[in-house]
């Protein structure tokens, strides 16, 4: 496989939220507005590529029986670093992402890619998968949240272009499952065909 | 470098050095960002302060006191002032009657005690319905009223107050804080 098809594979083949579906607890959660969905992407992507890197860098100094809390340790770390960079520099997504920052850390993704993926190949090809898995994150998250955004209050990165409340049902929990389940359904669809 | 064996010794080794590689690094993270999470919250409150009351010229941050709710708390109120005039007070309240979460705000009152303006910190109400108090629509009703005749609740509790739709309870508790703010500076010396 070359770096190509590792990049893209977290968009479309392996994508962890539409194929894998992985880590949906945040996916529900924050998918309130398309912005709240891409910050918390954002985030996790950032995450995701450092662990990853470090990862691969210290596979072969982790012994086999205490990788995962040597794992847990690492990843722990990075969400830190990125919970104390956007309290400082974007305090407004920070207050409204609140305690799903911290709560990377048990993000299955995260995990589920260094125990995978990372622990196994080079340093490169760890990044180029992080990278690829978190992009492939942050869009799905964008298009659940620009959809629940515009059915649910009539507005897409927070301007209003259809009149009244919106469907409330798609801002609250319920609507979030039915978003996710639809659009899990529509990726299944194509990639049959 | 062949991969590293189970053995205690090892396993001890890696833990503890990858422990301390990342204490480390959060440390030096943690003071780098100290300064402007510091700086982003002060600037919070003095935007917040900065819509609430007429325009000032003085720091109402620095001549911050706090006055007893009566309840066991107290609050901290913003005196602003303008050619050493009092032209109005921010009060940082709070209500624990929130459908989720406390609500925090900030009540501005002019020196008679009517309300200029209110603007939310903090609440975690539902998005679409709750969270609709931090909006103009339902935000703007209290303003230039004084809470002395304009009693603090909600039509359905037979007050005047027009509650957000399907969020009597968020209104309720935003009915409450602003009540709060009002007593306490009822009690703390206004006229």
């Amino acid at each position: 496989m070359n770096q190509m098809q590792n990049f893209t594979k977290g968009f479309f083949r392996e994508n962890p939220i539409l194929v894998l579906v992985l880590g949906t607890c945040p996916t529900l959660a924050t998918t309130s507005s398309s912005i709240n969905g891409m910050g918390m992407g954002i985030a996790t992507t950032f995450v995701l590529i450092g662990s990853n890197v470090v990862i691969s860098l210290l596979s072969d100094v982790i012994p086999d029986k205490v990788r995962i809390p040597a794992f847990v340790v690492i990843i722990a770390s990075f969400v830190t670093v990125v919970d104390l960079l956007m309290q400082a520099y974007v305090p407004a997504l920070y207050e409204t992402l609140g305690i799903f920052i911290p709560l990377i850390v048990v993000n299955c993704i995260v995990l589920g890619r260094a125990e995978a993926y990372a622990c196994k190949n080079s340093v490169f090809s760890s990044f180029i998968d992080g990278l690829g898995m978190g992009l492939g994150f942050t869009m799905a998250l964008g298009i659940l949240g620009a959809f629940r955004e515009i059915l649910g209050s009539g507005t897409l990165f927070g301007y209003k272009f259809i009149k009244g409340d919106g469907i409330l049902v798609f801002i609250l929990a319920p609507g979030a499952f039915m978003a996710l389940g639809y659009l899990i359904a529509l990726i299944n669809r194509i990639r049959r065909t | 470098m062949a991969k590293a064996e189970s053995t205690f010794k090892n396993m001890v080794m890696s833990l503890t050095f990858i422990s301390l590689g990342a204490s480390a690094c959060l440390g030096f993270v943690y003071k780098m960002t100290k300064e402007p999470i510091g700086l982003s919250a002060l600037n919070k409150k003095l935007t917040a302060i900065r819509e609430v009351v007429p325009e000032f010229d003085n720091n109402p941050n620095e001549e911050m006191y706090r006055l007893p709710t009566g309840e066991g708390d107290s609050l901290d109120v913003y005196p602003a002032k303008k050619n050493n005039q009092i032209v109005g007070y921010a009060i940082s309240t709070y209500s624990k009657k929130g459908f989720s979460g406390t609500i925090n705000l900030v009540a501005g009152f002019k020196p008679d005690g009517t309300i200029y303006n209110i603007s939310v910190l903090q609440q975690k109400e539902t998005p679409g319905l709750g969270a609709k108090m931090t909006g103009a629509a339902f935000k703007n009703q209290f303003n230039n009223k004084n809470p002395g005749e304009f009693i603090m609740k909600v039509k359905k509790d037979g007050g005047p107050v027009d509650a957000i739709t399907a969020a009597t309870i968020s209104s309720r508790a935003f009915c409450d804080a602003v009540q709060r703010a009002y007593i306490t500076l009822k009690k703390g010396g206004l006229k």
